[in-house]
């Protein structure tokens, strides 16, 4: 995963901030060296600083271009390269990361370059204009809740928002011990803490061989980790795997970690339980079926105090899902940005990278950043793009999504794996919507795809807006027949204090886009 | 190939008009096919605020509908389970000045003669009924008869107590009327099939207006765009439907031209519901930060306390609209067989139990409740009488 928007638990619930008072700013300081006036728009806004938005950035503004880099965080590095603040005295932040270099050298182009960093800005929403510029509104702040929301103008918009963990609900997850693998992962990152002592890693995708030999090496007992999908999947495109040799020593790095802290690799199984009264105590693993249906009589009982658990990352992609951007459905249910070669979406003046057009890992984020920000510089600077200057990325590129669709098939949930919900198992967490209410929506009221679900039963409109719900409902609503990806529909990317949008006077009008797709999901 | 299929009467669109029609319909003893190219609630009832209100609607027949519709609602919400969240909650209308509330005072007594309770609230009194009230308001009228339910579970509750009768044809779109001799309808046409009845009733909303094309009728149904804001969920701090004055006069007005009123209210579930906006802009789904300014503006203008709270988000619906502000409801003398329940603009949910009731009335031969004249659907005809 690359950069991240704030996901919603990052949110702080109650907002203490009163009302703005500089709603209207549009940047913080001139930029000499591109001679841009204070209040003139940027020529491109980077929405995300990991390392699509950072190599964006970076090289756009290398090639003359005055940029604003915008990121929730108060560092750089998005999700994979999460490390602790300098406070924390961390001598060796990388011990824990792949391919540290290739962010410290992204860094160290930032801070040479002219690009506006600004940390601390939650977007909430971006908007085309009438002339054709983008606005994107931002609550500031570590928590968003400083007094000044910022709006912030450009000519051009790159999303390199990253990716949020996908959740498959099963009973017991909301035991205190049960914690997302990406979020375990952040955890000890940013904050050098273990979710507990024995932990079970478990879930789909090749995160979870990152995270339990993070974990392992951080000095966690790992009993298992169980992974539903087996890795034969991969074999059927041995094209996509020879080209990608880095990719599977990364796994081998992975592998190799866990040998040595002897962790067992449990494959086709899943964890259908979690035990424990105030706390995880234990899980059952079973056996799973091709479908994923869980095989009775196969569970098996491991003690553990946390368990970690995830299925792949989802795009995160709202902020251009709202104005209108086309989605594709990718390989493992999910939707991400339907981009053209040169990283554009279907919106004009909105560029893409990294996970927003399909989970891929770092150094595909990286490349298609790099891609995104010499294709931006060159049409806003009016120099036809030389084919040279991005054949060999655009090659790259290419390579690295043929593996990631191929890693995106082989993870993708199977239809059977609603078979581990119980009735009473909450499916929707912020709404406490159980499974056995969606499935009487389904039968009894008329409820057939996850909008009407969500009308019926309120499953999805809490305060994460169905991030952790989604996919599970859509995979009720499907029963059994192929899901259609959550929509990713949030107008609100971020939730926007009230005396924030009241203060939003005399904002321009936003552009119509009367073919827009997106639809607002009605409540 | 098609396979046939036949009930006393289909009712096109799944939304709370169309179920109030098959249900009043079934509990006529009649069978019934519920037609929608979507799924239940999924048009302007799954975009809707649940309102069932009489305090905004001036003396005539629109008000006389809201009454007869109300008294059906109690009753409703003995029947139908909980989870419709029928909450007799009651309105709140305030005026920030002497003229509006004057206007409010003239606009109550006619509306009492019309057989509406109002109870004028003085303005050192409204924090009595809504302690978080903004300070310094003039005054303004109480309507208890105003309440609110959920609007999917209400059509949906209202579809599901209606029982074996009832038969869903969900997913399907239709796509052509079936007409018989003398130009008589006698069923419609999906994509997969046809469906026989001797009564077709266009319940399709903000697309009734293109049901009726099919039928070669005309029906000028337009959209009216609505934005809802959703906060996140609270303590009950807004424990009627508030709204300023001005609302009643957007509700009345036909201008295509962006027009807001803050109108807040709480819900069962926790969060707080801030509309309303209306404006003509056909089917534009896109999202207008100008609109959102405004909601959020007239809200914390009412209810300060609101300003530190978080919107987590918004949709919008398209109300159907029909010139006159009535919806068409009735036999349509110009197509035998033929009968319409659509055009209720923003009071859909309020009007479906009386609409359904009148739906059913009419294919049975019984009584309606009200003289249906202005409600006629043929009355924008160029030689309508």
């Amino acid at each position: 995963m690359t950069a991240s928007a704030s996901e919603p638990e990052d949110v702080a619930r109650s907002c203490s901030a009163s009302g703005p008072k500089d709603s209207t700013r549009t940047a913080p300081d001139p930029v000499p060296d591109t001679g841009r006036r204070a209040d003139a728009p940027y020529d491109l806004v980077v929405v995300g600083a990991g390392s699509a938005g950072l190599a964006g950035a970076v090289a756009a503004s290398e090639l003359g271009l005055s940029v604003a880099l915008l990121d929730s965080s108060a560092q750089s590095g998005g999700q994979f390269y999460r490390h602790p603040a300098p406070a924390l005295g961390a001598r060796r932040p990388e011990a824990l990361h792949h391919d540290w270099s290739a962010f410290a050298d992204l860094r160290r182009r930032l801070h040479a370059s002219g690009v506006d960093h600004l940390t601390g800005h939650h977007v909430w929403s971006v908007v085309k204009e009438t002339d054709g510029t983008w606005t994107a509104h931002a609550l500031t702040g570590a928590d968003g809740c400083a007094d000044a929301p910022a709006r912030i103008r450009a000519r051009a918009l790159l999303l390199a928002t990253g990716a949020y963990e996908r959740q498959l609900p099963f009973p017991g997850w909301t035991l205190p011990g049960v914690v997302g693998a990406g979020g375990a992962q952040a955890m000890l990152k940013s904050g050098l803490v273990l979710p507990g002592r024995s932990i079970v890693v478990a879930g789909s995708g090749p995160l979870l061989l990152a995270v339990a030999s993070s974990l392992a090496s951080a000095g966690a007992r790992v009993p298992a980790v169980v992974e539903a999908a087996g890795y034969l999947r991969y074999g059927r495109r041995p094209r996509a795997l020879a080209t990608n040799p880095r990719k599977a020593a990364e796994a081998l790095v992975h592998a190799a970690a866990l040998v040595r802290h002897r962790v067992p690799v449990r494959l086709r199984s899943a964890v259908t339980e979690v035990h424990g009264t105030d706390r995880v105590e234990a899980v059952t693993v079973s056996r799973l079926d091709r479908e994923w249906r869980p095989v009775r009589g196969t569970g098996r009982r491991i003690a553990c105090d946390a368990l970690a658990v995830g299925h792949g990352l989802v795009p995160q992609i709202e902020l251009a899902v709202a104005v209108g951007c086309t989605t594709r459905a990718l390989p493992d249910g999910t939707l991400g940005l339907a981009l053209d070669d040169l990283q554009e979406s279907s919106v004009p003046g909105l560029w893409a990278a990294g996970e927003t057009g399909g989970v891929g890992g770092a150094e595909l984020a990286r490349t298609e950043g790099e891609l995104a920000g010499r294709v931006i510089a060159a049409r806003l600077l009016g120099r036809p793009a030389r084919v040279g200057a991005t054949a060999g990325l655009r090659r790259r590129r290419d390579r690295m999504r043929a593996f990631a669709d191929v890693m995106s098939a082989a993870h993708a949930p199977g239809p059977g794996w609603t078979g581990w919900l119980s009735d009473d198992t909450d499916v929707c967490r912020c709404e406490e919507v159980p499974a056995g209410r969606i499935r009487e929506a389904i039968a009894a009221c008329g409820a057939r795809d996850a909008r009407t679900v969500k009308l019926l039963t309120r499953a999805g409109m809490g305060w994460c807006q169905g991030r952790m719900c989604g996919t599970a409902v859509a995979c009720l609503a499907s029963a059994g027949s192929a899901p259609e990806p959550p929509g990713e529909r949030r107008p609100f990317a971020v939730p926007v204090p009230l005396s924030t949008l009241a203060a939003l006077d005399g904002s321009p009008d936003p552009a119509s886009a009367p073919d827009s797709p997106t639809d607002p999901v009605p409540s | 190939m098609p396979t046939r299929e036949t009930s006393d009467v289909i009712v096109i669109g799944a939304g709370v008009v169309g179920a109030a029609c098959a249900h009043y319909a079934a509990l006529a003893g009649l069978s019934v096919t519920v037609v929608d190219r979507g799924y239940v609630a999924g048009g302007t009832t799954g975009a809707g605020e649940g309102n069932l209100l009489v305090s905004d609607k001036e003396p005539g027949p629109e008000l006389q509908l809201a009454l007869l519709s109300t008294a059906l609602w109690t009753e409703l919400a003995d029947r139908l389970p909980p989870t419709v969240e029928y909450e007799a909650k009651g309105g709140l209308v305030v005026a920030s000045g002497e003229t509006g509330l004057h206007a409010l005072r003239e606009f109550g007594a006619r509306q009492e003669k019309a057989g509406v309770i109002a109870h004028e609230v003085p303005g050192d009194r409204l924090h009595d009924l809504e302690p978080h009230l903004a300070p310094g308001l003039t005054g303004g009228f109480h309507y208890p008869q105003d309440a609110q339910v959920m609007p999917a579970q209400a059509a949906a509750q209202l579809l599901r107590a209606a029982g074996d009768r009832v038969r869903l044809a969900l997913g399907e779109e239709v796509t052509g009327l079936l007409t018989g001799a003398g130009g008589a309808v006698r069923g419609v046409r999906t994509a997969t099939r046809e469906l026989h009845a001797p009564y077709v009733v266009n319940a399709a909303g903000t697309w009734g207006g293109a049901l009726a094309e099919l039928a070669g009728v005309h029906l000028p149904v337009l959209p009216r765009r609505g934005f809802v804001l959703v906060t996140e969920p609270l303590p009950r701090i807004v424990r009627h439907k508030v709204y300023a004055a001005d609302y009643v006069a957007d509700v009345a007005s036909g201008s295509a031209a962006l027009q807001t009123s803050a109108v807040v209210e709480g819900t069962p579930a926790g969060p707080v519901l801030i509309g309303a906006s209306r404006e003509r802009v056909g089917f534009d789904r896109t999202l207008s930060t100008e609109v959102l300014h405004r909601l959020a503006a007239g809200a914390t203008a009412l209810f300060p306390v609101l300003g530190t709270v978080r919107a987590i988000r918004t949709y919008l619906g398209f109300r159907p609209y029909l010139p006159d502000h009535l919806p068409a409801i009735g036999p349509d003398p110009r197509a035998p067989g033929l009968l319409h329940a659509c055009g209720h603009e923003g009071a859909g949910i309020g009007l479906a139990p009386v609409t359904g009731q009148i739906v059913a009335a009419c294919i049975t031969g019984a009584e309606p409740p009200l003289d249906l004249h202005p409600f006629r659907p043929e009355r924008f005809d160029a030689t309508a009488p």
